[in-house]
């Protein structure tokens, strides 16, 4: 059985998509059979980020209506034989992704992989719904600024109650905290909530934080995931953060400053 | 019966009030080397009985000496031990607020406030060693459904009890809590809470840290631009005198 990852956030444009083709690929080269699904229909981005644009031919909504197999649709990816791509479709309307659509090519994919990455589209309405309500584990991917931190406390009161193990009283989804394009000048200049902030609002355990980095639209640009990007700090990062996900126990990085706004207002 | 799938029909859980016996542990020494000493020659005693218990942290005897502890680093050195902290009594305010941070529930002891603080305590608040005694008496059922929630209150979600409502973790901005009794929230409030939702005016809110959206008793409330700044960001106890909200720091 796969473990069913979804990335999401409830906010748009915090780093979802570069998110999930850096851990789906992070999670490959660690030697994990691994898919990764765009759940953004009508918006394809996750191709793009992977490089793989130019060699989509069905789609996941031509799977979910029995128009074309698994097979045929997962894209493999030319750097890692273990990782597959599941691409949006750019024509179709969202109503075409159902739950009991996507439940059968979750239960498909389940049989043959180890991890299967869900980039949840933004919002919270059907889209990121459905691709949270089969999942085990959430990365939710905050950026340090009140209305992300808001939208993502919104994204997991919805978890907890909306998704598949919340209505089958099964345990409860693991939910991690990813904190993007983190800056600690700008933390430390007041402008940015601070590490601390956030996880004093989200009480989430975090698995990372992620700088902001010129790399990571340099890697997107070269259709790359950033992780690819071993000098780059957000490459590292996300490379921490698949090694934390997987277990290991490494001390946190990328983050100078310690208090943030709330820090500057509240503690005197 | 399938074990498989859950009934539609029954509820998959129920809350009741409940009291239980849990050992307090008493510091006595700030010495954490020295108690991890102790600690451990008391284990050896009775492995299978310490392993996993439940423990009650009191800080009464440590703090009447005046004695400096770092609370986490003790907390750290009970769970290498393998005990379950469940929370601090009679720490200072500084303690308890450690321990909330560390999701330790904080019970209070009047032996260890400062005289100044007592004074102010309304004439409504039920004696505070009552949870002591009520471990011993049965709790009595009245036919008030209290609620617990251990879970984080996200944006966007409401909880409603028709008694007490006790919620032993944060309660988001966004988020609304409602209860026809009291309010117990150890940890955050940032959103809304509600008591007395029935009319009741004695009703009580606690917290452990003020940044409400708006708190309101028996329908008299006060939203966060009314709230002086003074309790704000603050362990405080909320009471309604003759229709007006009174917010102090506890
Ligand atoms: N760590 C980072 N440093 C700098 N820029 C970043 C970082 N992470 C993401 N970005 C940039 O932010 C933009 C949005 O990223 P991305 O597409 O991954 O977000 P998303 O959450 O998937 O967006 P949407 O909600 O639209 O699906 C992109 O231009 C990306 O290059
Ligand atoms: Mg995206």
């Amino acid at each position: 059985m796969a473990r069913i990852i979804v990335v999401t956030s409830g906010k748009g444009g915090v780093g979802k998509t570069t998110t999930s083709a850096a851990i789906a690929m992070g999670l490959a080269k660690r030697g994990h059979k691994t898919a990764v699904i765009d759940f953004d229909v009508g918006l394809r981005n996750l191709d793009l980020i992977m490089g793989c644009e130019r060699r989509v031919v069905y789609d996941f909504i031509n799977v979910i209506n029995g128009e074309a197999s698994l097979k045929q649709t997962l894209i493999k990816d030319k750097r890692c034989n273990q990782l597959f791509i599941l691409p949006a479709s750019q024509t179709r309307d969202k109503d075409a992704l159902t739950k009991e659509g996507v439940g059968k090519v979750l239960e498909e994919l389940s049989k043959e992989f180890k991890y299967v990455v869900c980039d949840s589209p933004a919002g919270i309405e059907q889209g990121a719904n459905l691709a949270m309500y089969y999942a085990d584990d959430a990365f939710v991917v905050t950026n340090p600024e009140v209305s992300s931190v808001r939208d993502s406390d919104r994204m997991l009161g919805i978890l907890a109650s909306k998704s598949r193990r919340a209505e089958n009283g099964d345990e409860p989804i693991n939910e991690y905290l990813l904190l993007s394009r983190y800056s600690p000048a700008r933390v430390k200049a007041g402008e940015m909530l601070s590490v601390d902030d956030v996880q004093d609002i989200l009480s989430l355990e975090l698995l990372g934080v992620i700088p902001e980095s010129k790399s990571v639209l340099n890697a997107s640009n070269a259709g790359l995931p950033v992780i690819l990007d071993e000098q780059s700090d957000a490459g590292k990062a996300y490379v921490d953060i698949v090694a934390r996900y997987l277990g290991e126990d490494k001390p946190h990085r990328f983050i100078d400053e310690k208090k943030g706004i709330l820090g500057k207002l509240f503690r005197s | 019966m399938s074990t498989g799938s859950p009934s539609p029909h029954k509820t998959a859980l129920e809350f009741k009030s409940t009291s239980l016996n849990v050992p307090s542990l008493i510091l006595i020494s700030d010495q954490i080397n020295q108690f991890e000493h102790h600690l451990k020659e008391k284990i050896a005693q009775a492995p299978e009985f310490f392993k996993h218990s439940p423990v009650l942290i009191d800080l009464q005897d440590i703090n009447k000496k005046g004695l400096e502890i770092n609370l986490a680093e003790f907390v750290d050195v009970l769970k290498i031990h393998h005990f379950l902290p469940i929370g601090v009594r009679g720490g200072t305010k500084e303690q308890n607020s450690i321990a909330i941070a560390l999701h330790l529930p904080v019970h209070s002891a009047h032996s260890t406030m400062p005289p100044a603080q007592q004074k102010n305590q309304p004439k409504t608040i039920k004696p505070e060693n009552q949870a002591e005694q009520s471990a011993q008496t049965p709790v009595q059922s009245n036919g008030i459904e209290n609620k617990l929630v251990t879970q984080p209150i996200r944006s966007g979600q409401r909880v409603y009890a028709k008694g007490d409502l006790i919620i032993t973790a944060p309660v988001s901005a966004g988020a609304e809590v409602v209860a026809e009794g009291n309010i117990h929230i150890y940890g955050a409030l940032r959103g809304r809470a509600l008591a007395g939702a029935q009319g009741a005016e004695d009703s009580l809110i606690f917290c452990s840290d003020l940044h409400a959206e708006l708190v309101a008793i028996a329908g008299n409330y006060k939203v966060s631009d009314d709230i002086e700044d003074a309790v704000k960001n603050k362990p405080v106890q909320i009471s309604l005198d003759d229709q007006a909200l009174i917010i102090q720091p506890i």
